[in-house]
C-alpha cells in the first residue's frame, strides 16, 4: 500500500514564500499572545500556588463552592470542572501556598464541606511554594538552553563535519552566556540573548544545515508556546519534557530531509541546480516524513482522549508540537539551508 | 555465517533478560524486582522541606552570649550590654578601662574561635563586635539539616511508612516521599512539628496583662496556651509570662508514650534520663509553689503550680489530644526536637483512586494507540509491517525489562514516553522499508535492497535518534519525579528502538530471505 505515490513531485521549494508568510503570521499571533499576556500562562509549577483536585458524589453547583473559598478568603481561586462532568470532579486554583505545616487542603476541604453538604474526596494536592517555583522555572529554562546547545553541537558538527568550527561555537556561546550572567540578567533575556550569538556564528560561520535546524526549532517552539498561550492553557512542568520531545522531534524530521540532501548533493553528476536537488530530496523523504507523523499522531490522540485529564495538556503540546515540526522540516528549514546556500 | 549466529545469539539473550526482569512485576517470581510505580500512579505523599538553619545559627550564637554573660560576671566585669545583630554577629558594649585587656584575655582563652573586629571607642565605652567564622555557620548550617534528616526519619519510621525515601537536596532541603500515604495531612503534621519540649517558670510577679500592652519585663517572654472551652472547636489563647530561661529541655529524655487520665483522655508520659532527672528533682524542688511551664514548639500546655519536689524525672504533657495526637506527640518526642524549624515548601499529594485511575487510562491509551498503529503497519507494508510489528512489542518488553533491571521509576509521564515511543519506534522502521522499496524500484534485488537499504538508513537512523536521545538526557538531568520518569522511558525506548530496527528487524529479514530463497518481498 502507499499514500503517496513513488514518483509524487510537488514543487515544495518554489511555493516556500507560501509557507514563510504562513510561519510568519503563526509567529507574529504567538508573538503578539505572548506579549499581550505577560508570557505564557504559567501553572502553580512555576509561579507558586495550590491545585486541588476534588471529587464530589453528586453534582454540585461550582458558585456554591466559590462562596465556601470565599469565606475563608481565597477569593481568588478560579473553580473549574475537571475531566467528564458526570464525573464530578473539580479542580480548585488558588495563588496562595500555605508555608505551614497545617493542611491547607484540609481547611479547603471543610469550607467546601459546609458550603455544599457534600464531603469531597480529596484526590490530588499540589502546592509550590514561591521559591520553589523560582528555582523550577530556572531548571527548566536551563534544560531547554542545554538541549538547544547539545543539539546545535551536534548537527553543526555531525552535518558541516566541522566539529572544531562547532566547538568554537559552544565555546563562544558558553563565555558569553557566562559574560551575561555575571551581569545578573534574568534567564530568559540570557537564552534569548545566547540564540542571537548562536544564530549570527552560524550565519558567519556558514553553517548552513545547523541554522536551518536551529531556525525551525525556534518556530515550533514558539508556535507551540504561543498557541498554549492563546488558548489560554496551563503551561506547567510536563510541558516543558513536551517541548524538549518536540525539538527531537521536529530535529528528527529535519535531518532526515537533510540527510537525502547531502546525499543527492554528493550523488549528483548531472548539473541539476541546487533548488531542484533540495525539492527531489523534500520528496523522496516525503512518504517517510508523513507516515512516522501520522503513527506518532495516531498514539498522541490516543493518548489525549483516553489518557485522561492529567495527560491532557501534554498530549496537546505533542500534537501541535509534530504537527509544527512535520511542515517546519518542509517549509522552513529546507528553504534557510537553500537560501544560505545562495549566499 | 558466524556472525549470523552471534547476532542471533545477542537477540535472543538480550529478549530473555528483559522477560526474566520483567516477569516479577506480573507474577512473584526471582529475581522480585518489580517495576517501581511513582508517586503519581500508586498514590502518595511527595514533600520538600526547607530547613530553617539560620535557626540554628542563632541558637548558637544566643548559647554563646550567654557563655560571655557567664565568664564576664565569674570574673566579675560588668558590661553595658551584648547582643545579637541581625546578622548573628555580637556586640559587646563595656565601660572604657582596664575592661578592656580583661575581656581581650576572656576571648583569648575560652572564645579563641570567635573573629575579633578592632574594638570601637566611643565617648567611654568599647564595644567589641565578634562574630562566628562562615565556615562554622556553615557547618552548623549543614549539621541542622542533617540532623533534621535523621530526626524525620526517625519519625517517619515509627509512624509506619513502607518504603520511605527521604534524602537531603541542595544545602537546606529534604526531600520526602511517602508512598501509599493513607493520612497526609498526620503524616505532615508529625514531619513538621519541631517538637522543641521545654520546661520555664511562669513569672507571677509581673502582670500578663500590662506586659501584652507595654514590654514585658526583661529576661520574660509572652507565650499561649490554645484552650478549648466544652463543646467549641476554636480555641481560646490564654496568654502566660514566661521566664525566657529553660530549666530542662527534651534533649534529655528517654521515652514518651500515650497514657489516659481519670477521664480516659490522652496525654503524653515522658521520662527523663538520670541527669535529667537529677534537674527536675532540683528544680522542682527549688521553686515550690510555682508555676512550672510546659512549652512545646513555643506554645504552653500546660502550667500546674509545683506542689512538692518530684523525684524519678517523670512528668505528663497534658492537652487537648485525641488520641492519634497524642500518638504523634510521643513519637516526635521519643525521635527528638528538629534542630531549626522546617517549612513544607513544596507539596504533591496524588490519592490512591486516582493513581490507579491513571494506570488504567494510561494503560488504555497505550493498547489503544498500540493496536492503531501494529494495524496501520501490516496494512501499509504487509508482510514487512509484520516483522515491524513484532519489532514494536519486543521493543515494549525491552523498555519494561530495563525499567525493572535499572530500577527506575515509572510514572504517568513515563507512560506518556512509552506511548509516544510507540509511535516514534517504528519511525526507524519506516525509514528503512521506504529504502527498501526505493531499492526494489530502482530494480536490485529482494536480498539486494534489503541490504542496501539497511544500510543506506541505518546512518539516517542513528543521526535522527541521537538527538531526541540528547533531549531526553537533558530531561532526565533538570527533571523532577514525575518528568524524569518520562526522560527515563524516552532513553530506553530511542534505545530499544535502535536496536530492534537496526539489529533485530535486519536478523528477520535475512532469515526470511535466506530461507525461502524467493525473489518476492511483501513489502
Amino acid at each position: 500500500m502507499q499514500i503517496i505515490k513513488s514518483d509524487i513531485n510537488i514543487d515544495f521549494i518554489g511555493k516556500h514564500n507560501i509557507g514563510f508568510i504562513l510561519s510568519a503570521i503563526l509567529i507574529l499571533i504567538s508573538a503578539g499572545s505572548l506579549l499581550i499576556n505577560n508570557g505564557p500562562n504559567y501553572g502553580i509549577d512555576f509561579v507558586g500556588g495550590t491545585l486541588i483536585q476534588v471529587k464530589f458524589s453528586q453534582d454540585v453547583p461550582v458558585g456554591k463552592i466559590r462562596t465556601g473559598l470565599a469565606t475563608i478568603g481565597f477569593n481568588d481561586a478560579s473553580v473549574q470542572h475537571f475531566g467528564h462532568k458526570e464525573d464530578y470532579e473539580f479542580l480548585i486554583r488558588t495563588s496562595k501556598s500555605q508555608m505551614s505545616s497545617s493542611g491547607l487542603s484540609q481547611s479547603i476541604s471543610d469550607a467546601v464541606k459546609t458550603s455544599t453538604g457534600i464531603t469531597p474526596e480529596i484526590r490530588r494536592v499540589e502546592m509550590v511554594g514561591p521559591q520553589v517555583g523560582k528555582d523550577l522555572r530556572g531548571k527548566a529554562l536551563l534544560a531547554i538552553f542545554y538541549s538547544l546547545l547539545f543539539i546545535t553541537i551536534y548537527i553543526s558538527g555531525r552535518f558541516e563535519l566541522k566539529w572544531m568550527l562547532s566547538g568554537v561555537t559552544a565555546g563562544s556561546l558558553m563565555t558569553a552566556v557566562y559574560f551575561l550572567s555575571v551581569f545578573n540578567v534574568s534567564m530568559a533575556i540570557l537564552i534569548a540573548a545566547a540564540l542571537v550569538i548562536t544564530l549570527g556564528l552560524f550565519w558567519f560561520l556558514r553553517l548552513k544545515y545547523a541554522m536551518g535546524a536551529i531556525v525551525a526549532l525556534l518556530h515550533d517552539i514558539l508556535i507551540t508556546v504561543g498557541i498554549f498561550s492563546i488558548l489560554d492553557l496551563d503551561f506547567s512542568l510536563p510541558i516543558i519534557a513536551a517541548l524538549l520531545t518536540i525539538i527531537g522531534y521536529s530535529l528528527n524530521d529535519t535531518i532526515i530531509v537533510f540527510d537525502r540532501i547531502r546525499e543527492n548533493i554528493k550523488g549528483s553528476k548531472t548539473k541539476d541546480s541546487l533548488p531542484s536537488l533540495f525539492n527531489k530530496s523534500i520528496n523522496e523523504t516525503l512518504s517517510r516524513t508523513i507516515l512516522t507523523s501520522v503513527t506518532t499522531l495516531v498514539v498522541l490522540f490516543s493518548l489525549f482522549f483516553l489518557g485522561g485529564e492529567i495527560i491532557h495538556n501534554f498530549a496537546f503540546a505533542m500534537i501541535i508540537g509534530v504537527l509544527v515540526g512535520t511542515y517546519s522540516s518542509i517549509f522552513v528549514a529546507t528553504p534557510i539551508v537553500l537560501a544560505a546556500n545562495k549566499r | 555465517m558466524k556472525s549470523f549466529t552471534f547476532r542471533t545469539l545477542l537477540i535472543t539473550g538480550v529478549i530473555i533478560a528483559a522477560i526474566v526482569w520483567l516477569l516479577p512485576t506480573f507474577f512473584n517470581c526471582w529475581p522480585h524486582k518489580k517495576i517501581n510505580l511513582g508517586l503519581d500512579l500508586q498514590g502518595g505523599m511527595h514533600l520538600m522541606l526547607e530547613v530553617q538553619n539560620i535557626k540554628a545559627v542563632e541558637a548558637e550564637v544566643e548559647r554563646t552570649i550567654q557563655e560571655i554573660k557567664k565568664e564576664l560576671r565569674k570574673q566579675g566585669i560588668k558590661h553595658l550590654g551584648i547582643s545579637r545583630l541581625k546578622d548573628n554577629s555580637i556586640l559587646v558594649k563595656l565601660q572604657k578601662g582596664e575592661n578592656k585587656s580583661k575581656f581581650e584575655t576572656i576571648l583569648s582563652k575560652d572564645f579563641e574561635n570567635l573573629i575579633t573586629k578592632r574594638p570601637e571607642t566611643n565617648a567611654g565605652i568599647i564595644t567589641f563586635h565578634l562574630a562566628l567564622p562562615v565556615k562554622e555557620m556553615d557547618t552548623l548550617k549543614k549539621m541542622a539539616t542533617a540532623q533534621a534528616l535523621e530526626t524525620i526519619r526517625n519519625r517517619i519510621d515509627e509512624f509506619g511508612v513502607s518504603e520511605p525515601d527521604i534524602r537531603i537536596q541542595g544545602d537546606d532541603r529534604i526531600l520526602i516521599q511517602l508512598p501509599g500515604i493513607k493520612d497526609p495531612k498526620r503524616a505532615k503534621d508529625l514531619i513538621g512539628k519541631t517538637a522543641q519540649l521545654t520546661f520555664q517558670l511562669v513569672d507571677d510577679d509581673a502582670d500578663v496583662d500590662a506586659a501584652i500592652n507595654g514590654t514585658p519585663p526583661v529576661g520574660d517572654e509572652i507565650l499561649y496556651q490554645n484552650r478549648y472551652n466544652q463543646g467549641s472547636d476554636t480555641p481560646v489563647k490564654i496568654p502566660f509570662l514566661i521566664k525566657k530561661r529553660v530549666l530542662l529541655d527534651g534533649s534529655l529524655l528517654t521515652n514518651a508514650r500515650v497514657e489516659f487520665d481519670q477521664f480516659q483522655q490522652p496525654q503524653v508520659g515522658i521520662e527523663f534520663n538520670r541527669k535529667g532527672a537529677r534537674i527536675f528533682d532540683r528544680i522542682t524542688g527549688e521553686n515550690i509553689h510555682k508555676r512550672l511551664a510546659i512549652v512545646l514548639d513555643e506554645s504552653v500546655y500546660s502550667a500546674p503550680t509545683i506542689q512538692d519536689r518530684i523525684a524519678g524525672g517523670k512528668a505528663v504533657i497534658t492537652g487537648n489530644f485525641t488520641l492519634n495526637e497524642a500518638k504523634d506527640l510521643a513519637i516526635a518526642l521519643r525521635a527528638g526536637s528538629l534542630p531549626a524549624p522546617v517549612e513544607i515548601i513544596e507539596e504533591r499529594t496524588v490519592g490512591p483512586t486516582l493513581g490507579a485511575d491513571s494506570v488504567r487510562m494510561g494503560l488504555m491509551s497505550m493498547l489503544i494507540g498500540g493496536l492503531l498503529v501494529i494495524l496501520f503497519m501490516a496494512v501499509y507494508y504487509k508482510g514487512a509491517g509484520i516483522i515491524a510489528d513484532l519489532a514494536l512489542i519486543i521493543n515494549i518488553i525491552l523498555i519494561g525489562g530495563g525499567l525493572a533491571a535499572f530500577q527506575a521509576t515509572l510514572t504517568l509521564p513515563g507512560i506518556a514516553g512509552i506511548i509516544l515511543t510507540i509511535g516514534m519506534a517504528v519511525d526507524a522502521n519506516v525509514i528503512i522499508f521506504e529504502r527498501i522499496r526505493e531499492e526494489l524500484r530502482s530494480g536490485k534485488t529482494a536480498l539486494a535492497s534489503v541490504h542496501s537499504g539497511f544500510d543506506r538508513a541505518t546512518l539516517t537512523i542513528l543521526d535522527a535518534n541521537v538527538t531526541t536521545l540528547i533531549a531526553a538526557l537533558v530531561l532526565f538531568q533538570f527533571g523532577t519525579g514525575p518528568i524524569k520518569g518520562f526522560a527515563v522511558t524516552l532513553c530506553l525506548g530511542i534505545i530499544a528502538s535502535l536496536f530492534t530496527a537496526l539489529i533485530l528487524s535486519k536478523n528477520i529479514f535475512d532469515f526470511i530471505l535466506r530461507n525461502r530463497q524467493s525473489s518476492k518481498l511483501s513489502i
